[in-house]
């Protein structure tokens, strides 16, 4: 696992809780999931992602992340129409590990509140909270 | 590191089935045909499916090779925590076998099957009287099929009164099949998290049941090994509120003669016999997984239910309050045979006598390991003690590596990465049929296996090099499935 | 007790490591009023010796083979299994180990699922098949759950030809969870009447079993056409394995989901269990199966070996979110599936079950002859429905002084079926048992 130090968190990115990233390119959210979150899970396997013309709102589940032990949902850090998935992660779900931010992006949203991205953390909160977690041992 | 014997040894290649053989080699003995060839409709007729052709020898060679890499309680120590892998007596597979048993049609008209039945009826009664419960039903496949019905008895039992309720309380504690059993009857779980000593508290309880919970779904011991001291308070907070008590049973190897369930507030249980009365796993199944409950739900038992009458047995279907059947027949009785043969063997006894030494070898190995390994919960354990990597994880040595180790030191090794509640949890239970000599080597082995990954972890990651295979590459078979060839 | 092996002097200096006076002490953390006070009330233990003779005489009460002639199929069949299955079977190193979550010290036991889950993808035309189920009637519930789970409708239509056994499981797997069952009657040739789908909407899953309870080969073709204008799952369920080592298989009529029970493929009767629950799918619903899957992979050495895979979809994993709760299955049983069918190979499995069929239909011949009503006139495999004149009751209980059970009487699954029996015959039964059995009938 990774230490804090070592952990990348673009500035240019925005972050949600459960370690989803936003990111603003022209009129549509990017979204994937973090160092943090891809470096916990280990080698991940497999990518289960929307249809594209699904609905959402902030905070509902969207899709699964799997690595061989684990497997964890992925929320919408903001609400919106999914316009496109990262069909690549199908056969090769690993550049979620191995290109979190790049091509191991995972959905465009085209947000209905695109205000909603003040609610997410930037990356030196994000930063903190990931510090808070590791101290509880968790 | 001392020597132990059986590490190493000879360990030959084999190959796929498909990769052996030829063509128009037959390992059956064909029985002679006594009847002309009758015609059949070519459109119904298929292509013969692809299967080896392989001779006898053939056929046992390749089984026989294959049976040589696998490690089972007849090879050594087998501590998995949780599973209960004791010695399984081999006289028990012998009436398991026997013609009259195992050539038995279920269909037969009760008067050509009265010793299967007999036999049944007084395995339900041994396990209703260990238990402390009223009635039985062995008709449940396995633990997590016991759990199911179980579930399903409380869902039934509070829908006779017109009581719908959506959520069943876990403790996180709890084995994965609790969780998954309980959402099959249409059940919301909800956490209920254990306390600093590792078991749940009536507070906690009390805090999250409503009328909305159907029921509590504990397991006692538990995970951790540890005794639920508050479940009969537990129990009356949970009934207070309409609810009802199950009891996940498969560490029942700690108590039995020593707690009576039914006495302490349980509604329901189930056993794994392949656990508490020795039946062997067969590297996975199959189990059987009694249900035993209090009166009140015994009108909803699975049936059929055998029935005595002036000392003849039948099947009865007049239940008309039944969940109806969870078994094609009347579950795996050849399972039921070699656990009536066990408890037949050992005697009221020798069954307490078994639990105290189960929980003695796990104390034993506590006490043993604890100053070796970190221990969370440095209490009297029962029948099995969790310890966590964490004194190991400052030299990057992990549980994994540790039990890798462990299997190029001629044991198997403990559960590992469970309970959840621990990280990095190594749980082992050695079960009552280990010797203290035996024991000893382990614990020796252990205390050495701490001292490499000071001294010399690479001798962990790298390990197990005296297996059949090396750590095998789990990603690419989950990237990739390749299922079948 | 000879499977306890502490000597006194064992227990003290145990005891003293621990800190404790005696064995009691070691249960102090449980409260008072939990415990038991009176020793258990169960018979006194027995010598090995003793128990022999117990156990002689429980099973010599039963009516087995060879004494008994049995012409009763219905789920469970009596057929040959070969003295080298059973005694590979009992080696202690396949029957003692566990679910092989080690796989570095499990290979023999995953090696040996892999081959049983490529041979049952052969013998049944499927692209995947899981490690077992408890049995054919669970695995059947569990396919019904996975058609909900994976088309996401509420309601199954399942025949009234599939085992009354299972259908029983069936409800009760699904009563709790809101789904809802609709049954298919059958027609007068003793097949499923798939044209009663045509006012069903919203189907999940259809399932039908194939040969049928009545022995009826079903229109496998048919369910695939009506499974596909409803987008709904197609299921096939069976009872007896070996008849597609003859017929055409489920997966080239291209069924989803073909769920059924292997005893047939050399696992003992038992009084009905442990069998084998056989679940086979297609890849593309992989991650919607119940149960374990065994998959090929290479070690760091780059060596081939076997692990147990896609276990994210299991109850131990994804918890109350899980595709089933099943943990332990049959696995011993599946590995003595794939010893059998290893042990027939191609030639063998055809033969047999030509033998079988060809026995089945020289009974059929001989009945027809003796003036018995064959029940329906669809093609079967091995058991078929006989009507018999309504006094046949006092003959086939006469029978059972000959130590013969003239088939199984379906009225009590049937109620329309009165005076119908289902007779099963397969290899066991020499020409002569079956030329005794239409003698004894028409006496």
């Amino acid at each position: 696992m990774k230490s804090i130090d070592e952990l990348i968190l673009p500035k240019d990115y925005r972050y949600a809780d459960d370690h989803e990233w936003a990111k603003v390119e022209e009129d549509k959210v990017r979204v994937g999931i973090d160092d943090y979150a891809q470096d916990q899970l280990q080698a991940i396997v497999y990518v289960e992602l929307p249809e594209v013309g699904a609905q959402f709102q902030k905070g509902e589940p969207f899709g699964v992340v799997e690595s061989v032990k684990a497997v964890v949902d992925c929320y919408m850090p903001v609400g919106g129409e999914i316009t496109a998935v990262n069909t690549a992660l199908v056969d090769s779900p690993q550049l979620v590990n191995e290109s979190p931010y790049e091509e191991g992006w995972m959905i465009d949203v085209k947000p209905t509140d695109l205000s909603e991205m003040d609610t997410l953390y930037t990356s030196e909160l994000i930063k903190e909270e990931i510090l808070k977690r590791m101290e509880e041992g968790k | 590191m001392k020597e132990i014997g059986g590490t190493t040894g000879l360990v030959l290649n084999e190959l796929l089935l498909w990769e052996k053989g030829g063509n128009g080699r037959c390992g059956f003995s064909m029985p002679r045909r006594d009847v002309e060839s009758s015609p059949i409709d070519e459109g119904l007729v298929g292509s013969v499916p692809d299967f080896p052709e392989l001779s006898e020898v053939d056929v046992v060679r390749h089984y026989t090779r294959l049976s040589q890499w696998n490690y089972g309680v007849d090879t050594g120590m087998y501590p998995l925590g949780s599973c209960t892998m004791k010695y399984n007596p081999k006289i028990n597979e012998k009436y398991a076998s026997l013609p009259g048993f195992a050539g038995a049609h279920p269909f037969l008209p009760p008067s050509m099957v009265q010793g299967a039945l007999k036999l049944m009826y007084d395995l339900e009664r041994f396990l209703s009287e260990i238990t402390g419960m009223d009635a039985t039903t062995l008709q449940p496949a396995a633990g997590a099929q016991g759990e199911l019905t179980g579930t399903m008895l409380i869902y039934a039992f509070l829908r006779n009164k017109g009581d719908h309720r959506s959520k069943f309380l876990i403790p996180d504690t709890a084995h994965g099949t609790n969780p998954a059993s309980v959402s099959l009857c249409g059940f919301h779980p909800i956490p209920v998290e254990s306390n600093e000593d590792g078991i749940l508290s009536p507070e906690a309880v009390a805090k999250v049941m409503d009328e909305d919970v159907a029921g509590i779904l504990v397991t006692n011991p538990n995970t951790l090994g540890l005794f639920e001291e508050n479940l009969r308070e537990i129990s009356e907070i949970v009934h207070g509120k309409g609810g009802l008590v199950y009891c996940d049973g498969a560490n029942m190897n700690a108590v039995m003669g020593i707690v009576e369930m039914g006495k302490i507030g349980v509604d329901v249980m189930h056993l794994n016999l392949h656990k508490t009365f020795s039946t062997p796993h067969g590297g996975g199944g199959p189990g059987s997984g009694p249900v035993c409950v209090k009166k009140h739900l015994e009108p909803l038992l699975p049936v059929p239910r055998i029935v005595q009458v002036e000392g003849t047995y039948r099947l009865s279907y007049d239940y008309p309050q039944s969940i109806g059947k969870v078994h094609g027949f009347y579950g795996n009785f050849g399972v039921m045979i070699k656990a009536y043969g066990y408890i037949m063997s050992m005697g009221p006894e020798n069954l307490k006598r078994a639990s105290q030494l189960a929980v003695l070898n796990a104390n034993y190995i506590k006490e043993s390991l604890k100053t070796v390994f970190n221990l969370p919960y440095d209490r009297v354990c029962m029948h099995e003690c969790v310890f966590s990597d964490k004194k190991q994880n400052v030299y990057k040595i992990t549980t994994l590596d540790m039990a890798k180790r462990l299997i190029d030191c001629g044991f198997h090794p403990p559960t590992i990465y469970f309970p959840l509640v621990v990280p990095g949890a190594i749980m082992v239970e050695p079960t009552e049929t280990e010797s203290k000599e035996t024991l000893d080597e382990f614990i020796e082995t252990c205390k050495a296996i701490a001292n490499e990954a000071k001294e010399n972890p690479d001798l962990l990651h790298e390990a197990p090099k005296n297996s059949k295979v090396r750590r095998l590459d789990e990603v690419a078979a989950a990237r990739q499935p390749c299922l079948i060839d | 007790m000879r499977y306890l092996p502490h000597t006194d002097d064992d227990i003290s200096a145990m005891l003293k490591v621990v800190g404790m006076g005696s064995l009691e002490e070691l249960f102090s953390t449980i409260p008072e009023d939990c415990r038991k006070r009176e020793s258990l009330k169960l018979p006194d233990p027995l010598s090995e010796w003793e128990l022999n003779r117990h156990m002689a005489s429980l099973a010599a009460t039963m009516a087995t083979m060879p004494d008994y002639k049995v012409f009763v199929g219905a789920g469970s069949y009596e057929h040959f299994i070969p003295s080298s299955v059973l005694s590979l079977l009992g080696r202690s190193e396949f029957v003692t180990s566990y679910t092989p979550y080690q796989p570095e010290v499990s290979q023999g036991t995953l090696q040996g699922i892999f081959e049983y889950q490529t041979l049952i993808c052969r013998l049944l035309g499927m692209e995947v098949a899981n490690a077992s189920m408890y049995d054919g009637a669970s695995a059947l519930a569990e396919a019904l759950l996975m058609g909900a789970r994976i088309t996401k409708k509420k309601k199954v239509a399942i025949s009234r030809l599939i085992h009354p056994h299972y259908r029983e499981v069936v409800k009760t797997y699904l009563w709790p969870t809101g789904y809802e069952i609709l049954e298919l009657p059958y027609s007068e040739g003793g097949k499923t009447d798939l044209s009663a789908l045509d006012g069903m909407t919203e189907l999940a899953a259809i399932a039908i079993q194939s040969p049928n309870f009545f022995g009826c080969i079903e229109d496998l073709a048919a369910l695939r056409e009506k499974a596909s204008e409803r987008e709904a799952m197609s299921i096939v369920s069976f009872t007896e394995a070996l008849a597609y080592g003859l017929l055409k298989n489920p997966g080239s009529y291209e069924a989803d989901i073909v769920c059924g029970e292997g005893q047939s493929l050399g696992i003992p009767q038992s009084f009905g269990g442990p069998s084998l629950g056989i679940f086979a799918s297609r890849m593309k619903y992989v991650r919607s199966m119940p149960g374990r899957l065994v998959g090929k992979t290479v070690d760091m050495a780059g060596k081939r070996g076997f692990v147990l895979t896609l276990a994210t979809r299991e109850q131990h994993i994804r918890r109350e979110r899980a595709t089933s709760n099943i943990c332990t299955n049959q696995g011993l049983c599946a590995l003595g599936a794939a010893m059998y069918m290893a042990s027939l190979g191609k030639r063998g499995l055809r033969e047999l079950a030509k033998l079988n069929y060809d026995k089945a239909e020289y009974l059929k011949r001989r009945l027809k002859e003796a003036g018995f009503k064959i029940g329906f006139d669809s093609p079967t495999f091995n058991e078929f429905v006989v009507e018999f004149p309504s006094n046949f009751k006092a003959t086939y209980e006469r029978l059972f002084d000959q130590k013969i059970v003239a088939g199984l009487a379906l009225a009590s699954y049937y109620p329309e079926l009165a005076n119908h029996y289902l007779i099963g015959v397969t290899e066991t039964k020499t020409k002569e048992d079956i030329d005794i059995l239409v003698k004894g009938i028409g006496s």
